[in-house]
């Protein structure tokens, strides 16, 4: 199966700190990728590092077979890149429509797609001339992942979206996450919570101290219980 | 020096270069009245010593605090006119310049800490804004209060005899300068500037002056560990006021006059900046150096700045007559204070120290 | 205050509370108009106070607004936006002075033709000056305040000092064009015409704003970024791109506000952009940072109250704007209208 995204020695600086010390990573086309790993381990600046909004030191970065680790963060964006940052990054003065229509970039949203979004997060359709200020958390996390649904994507990169949401809403980010990858995206997605993790993973690298220790299936990670163990203590094993 | 007596806070200038010419400041400024006699020089070197106080009492702001304050000339002028009115309607006596300080100097604290209340618990461009504000205020108010501060014209006031010119102790025929009046208040005001120096080298070199480095390093960090960022800062401010206060009342005294330009333009606000940041932010020593070359650059430049703007005028070369009439000397002091700013962060200071250019 | 978010995360079916909009300071210059009113003798003098402060404060508003937009997109305060107000009154009289058989004229259209030109010309200046400051000057240090502060500052004192070197220091006398000048007479009240004109194209500037920021795309792009100009960037939008446009909308404006100026006063200074600057910072301190509405309630608080205590206390008038400005943070320490994010 051949790599969508390809992060080959990959080094960051943050100021004086060394976050990322030669990262190795290869997401494959068409699959779900989990990024796993204790607070601090580096999952989020390698999102950012991918993002440009972080410059890598060292290595590189390969999307479709370019390098795009020379590229400006617009342009990353543009390659086909949709990024869902932690903090979810809603433009709260703006309304859910103006949220959408910003990140429709050629202009008008695609009424189709729309409602398919609607259709997995009605709250969406429901507050639609609402300040996104005024959103509850988890209908934040459904605007931030919708912002990055409107447009086709090929590559999405999410940052925990399921942290301090309720089950029923973590139960709907799944149903789209599947979703979408059934319509052929490639997903990147950083998760503490084991059980989403497995519900929708298809490989997964761990990640440690700055860089990927372990890398493999989602299906070898299930089976194996002593190497579980061993990982999930890396990376489950937090106290948060 | 191993005793208690740490009269540079153990904060040595650290360069060679430097100590020397540091040497050789204090020594030429100590000595002035018998190096260079006369009217002219005396007044250079009473000038070098005020600015280098002023523009110490300012680093601990710009260069240690980290924040701009426009109000400097404010509190300066505070100074100055206390002593002036004072003086002005109390008469030539010594009990008024003790009134003029007793007054001026709380209030110019007074004044510095409402208006780092105000503005210093936002962000410091909200800070850089209201100084700037109340500064001009402040201005305008003194230049309208005829009254009071005498307008545009100012206050000319009478000092005590003892400091009068007129008053001779050795009569020049003795050592080949008479000793004056005049010469006991350049030692006045030399002392008085070698004290705040030291008083002010001491502040930032205390545990307090070492919390507002950090404040300054990292805000959010300083916070974090439990210090006060706010208050800290307010002090700073209000210290800082204090001390120029006091430099504008040695001003007052050495010119026997106060007016708005000599106490409160915003061009003497642009030295005190441009003598900083050249001399070296926060390192103190850079108010000695940069304000001795300052003041002397003004004196003897300017003149130059003449001569060329004849010259080119007779050369019938276009606008550079204007570009270099003396009356465009804040054009040079700004397009040099642009560049030290961009190319020269650290002054001549952190040059000589080795420190990163 | 209504409850808000207390569903939590699940959708519970409760219509979200609408959006609490904050019209108190929206009040204030129409309080303080009427607080006037009393105090003033006669009704009619009200009425030309009233719209004397109007009109100036229509014009600060159009030389701030620039400012405060700039700030609040950017994290840029231009110290040298006060050269930039100059200039575009310098820049006038380059027009005016040779076209001033037509503003004498006694043709509205021959005096339209030597004012649009003359504004447009300003604008066209300041705002490439704008282009120029934002690459060269303030690039470099973007996201450093305190050397922001200090090269804006050097760079407003070398702009001044080479006007005086090029326009010489003494004033420049810029009559008003002929169709401009005199009032209209309402009962007792008489209203100069400029003052009316000053009105109307300071609400077109504010409405247009409004709309812009509101309606459009570009607007939509400011708004966002002055909250993230990051999550901006990911969504594919060249932040440097808007940061340009903006700046040198920003300039631009402040030249027509210069243009507006001098006319108001018929002479033009080199030292104009100094003292305007201070006005401004006033301003837009009242406003709250990066708040357009702010500024605009806060340019029309500064010149209304200016406009009374000139005629009820004269000396009182040197420092109304402070005052206003230290009651104003009283009630609100960060301004009437803080902009949320920084």
């Amino acid at each position: 199966m051949s790599e969508l995204l390809t992060l080959s020695g990959v080094e960051t600086h943050i100021g004086r700190y060394h976050i990322l010390h030669g990262v190795e990573l290869g997401v494959p086309e068409g699959q779900t990728t989990m990024l796993l790993g204790r607070n601090g381990a580096g999952k989020t600046t390698t999102l950012r590092t991918i993002m440009g909004l972080w410059r890598a030191s060292g290595g590189e970065i390969r999307f479709g077979g370019e390098r795009i680790d020379a590229l400006s963060t617009p342009a990353i964006a543009r390659a086909g890149i949709g990024y869902v940052p932690e903090t979810m990054a809603v433009f709260s003065d703006l309304t859910v429509k103006e949220n959408l229509v910003l990140a429709a970039r050629e202009g008008e949203m695609d009424q189709t797609r729309l409602d398919w979004i609607f259709g997995f997060f009605p709250p969406l359709r429901k507050f639609w001339l609402s300040r996104a200020g005024t959103l509850s958390g988890g209908q934040k996390q459904m605007l931030s992942f919708a912002r990055s649904l409107i447009e086709p994507r090929r590559l999405l990169l999410i940052d925990e979206p399921t942290k301090g949401l309720a089950p029923a809403i973590i139960g709907a980010l799944i149903d789209c996450l599947k979703e979408v990858k059934r319509r052929g995206a490639t997903i990147l997605l950083v998760e503490q919570n084991f059980r989403v993790a497995q519900a929708i993973g298809d490989t997964v690298g761990v990640m440690d101290n700055g860089r990927v220790v372990h890398a493999g299936t989602m299906a070898e990670l299930v089976a194996d219980e002593a190497m579980q163990q061993r990982l999930l203590g890396l990376s489950l094993d937090t106290h948060q | 020096m191993t005793s208690r007596f740490m009269p540079l806070s153990g904060d040595p200038p650290r360069s060679r270069a430097l100590s020397i010419a540091l040497i050789l400041i204090v020594l030429a400024l100590a000595l002035a009245p018998f190096l260079f006699p006369g009217a002219k020089p005396l007044n250079v070197a009473a000038k070098v010593c005020i600015f280098i106080a002023l523009a110490a009492s300012y680093d601990l702001l710009l260069g240690y605090t980290g924040v701009v304050s426009f109000a400097h000339t404010m509190f300066y002028g505070i100074g100055s006119y206390g002593i002036a009115i004072s003086l002005y309607s109390l008469g030539a006596r010594w009990d008024a310049i003790g009134l003029g300080l007793l007054v001026a100097l709380p209030t110019a604290a007074l004044l510095a800490l409402v208006i780092g209340l105000f503005s210093l618990r936002v962000q410091t461009i909200f800070f850089a804004m209201i100084t700037l504000a109340v500064a001009s205020a402040f201005a305008v108010l003194a230049s309208q209060l005829s009254w009071l501060t005498g307008g545009e014209d100012g206050r000319s006031f009478r000092v005590p005899e003892l400091l009068q010119p007129g008053t001779v102790y050795i009569p020049r025929d003795v050592l080949g300068v008479a000793v004056t009046g005049r010469t006991l208040t350049y030692y006045i005001v030399f002392a008085s500037c070698v004290v705040l120096f030291l008083l002010l080298l001491r502040v930032v070199n205390s545990p307090f002056g070492r919390v507002l480095q950090a404040i300054r390093e990292n805000p959010f960090r300083a916070e974090a560990l439990g210090y006060r960022t706010v208050m800290h800062r307010i002090l700073a401010n209000c210290i800082a006021a204090a001390a120029a206060a006091a430099v504008g009342a040695l001003n007052a005294l050495w010119l026997r006059y106060t007016g708005p330009d000599t106490s409160l333009s915003f061009s003497i606000m642009l030295d005190i900046l441009l003598i900083v940041v050249i001399g070296g932010m926060g390192t103190m020593y850079g108010a000695i150096i940069g304000g001795t070359l300052y003041v002397l650059a003004q004196n003897y430049l300017q003149a130059l700045m003449g001569t060329v703007s004849t010259a080119a005028g007779e050369a019938g070369i276009p606008i550079l007559p204007q570009l270099f009439h003396p009356d465009r000397w804040l054009l040079w002091l700004g397009v040099l204070f642009v560049l030290s700013v961009y190319f020269f962060p650290a002054g001549i200071v952190g040059k000589l120290r080795g420190g990163p250019g | 205050m209504s409850a808000q978010g207390t569903d939590g995360d699940t959708d519970a079916g409760a219509a979200l509370p609408k959006t609490p909009r904050d019209y108190l300071p929206l009040l204030l210059p129409v309080a303080l108009a009427l607080a006037a009113l009393p105090f003033v003798p006669s009704t009619s003098t009200w009425v030309t106070l009233t719209i004397a402060g109007l009109a100036m404060g229509m014009m600060i508003f159009v030389m701030a607004s620039g400012l405060t937009l700039i700030f609040g997109l950017m994290d840029v305060l231009n110290f040298g936006h006060g050269a930039f107000i100059a200039i575009g009154a310098y820049m006038a009289t380059l027009v005016l002075i040779p076209l001033a058989a037509w503003m004498q004229a006694d043709s509205v259209w021959l005096n339209l033709a030597a004012v649009v030109p003359a504004v447009l010309f300003a604008m066209a200046v300041t705002g490439a000056l704008g282009l120029a400051f934002e690459r060269i000057v303030i690039m470099p240090v973007y996201g450093q305040h305190l050397k922001q502060i200090l090269i804006t500052m050097g760079g407003m004192i070398v702009a001044e000092q080479m006007l005086y070197a090029f326009f010489g220091p003494q004033q420049i006398p810029l009559p008003l064009p002929t169709s401009l000048r005199g009032s209209f007479q309402f009962g007792e009240a008489a209203i100069e015409k400029y003052r009316v004109v000053c009105v109307l194209v300071g609400l077109a500037v504010f409405l247009a704003m409004l709309a812009i920021l509101n309606r459009s795309k570009i607007g939509l792009l400011i708004r966002a970024g002055v909250e993230n100009t990051e999550m901006v960037e990911a969504l594919g939008y060249r932040i440097t791109r808007l940061f340009v446009g903006v700046f040198m909308a920003g300039s631009a404006l402040a030249g027509l506000g210069g243009v507006m100026w001098a006319l108001y006063r018929e002479q033009v200074n080199a030292a104009m952009g100094g003292e305007l600057l201070v006005l401004v910072f006033i301003v837009v301190i009242i406003g709250g940072l990066g708040s357009v509405t702010g500024c605009f309630i806060g340019a029309l608080l500064v010149a209304l109250a200016t406009n009374y205590a000139g005629f009820l206390v004269p000396k009182l008038a040197l420092v109304t704007d402070i005052l206003l400005m230290v009651a104003v943070l009283l009630w609100r320490p960060r301004g009437l209208y803080p902009v949320t994010s920084r």
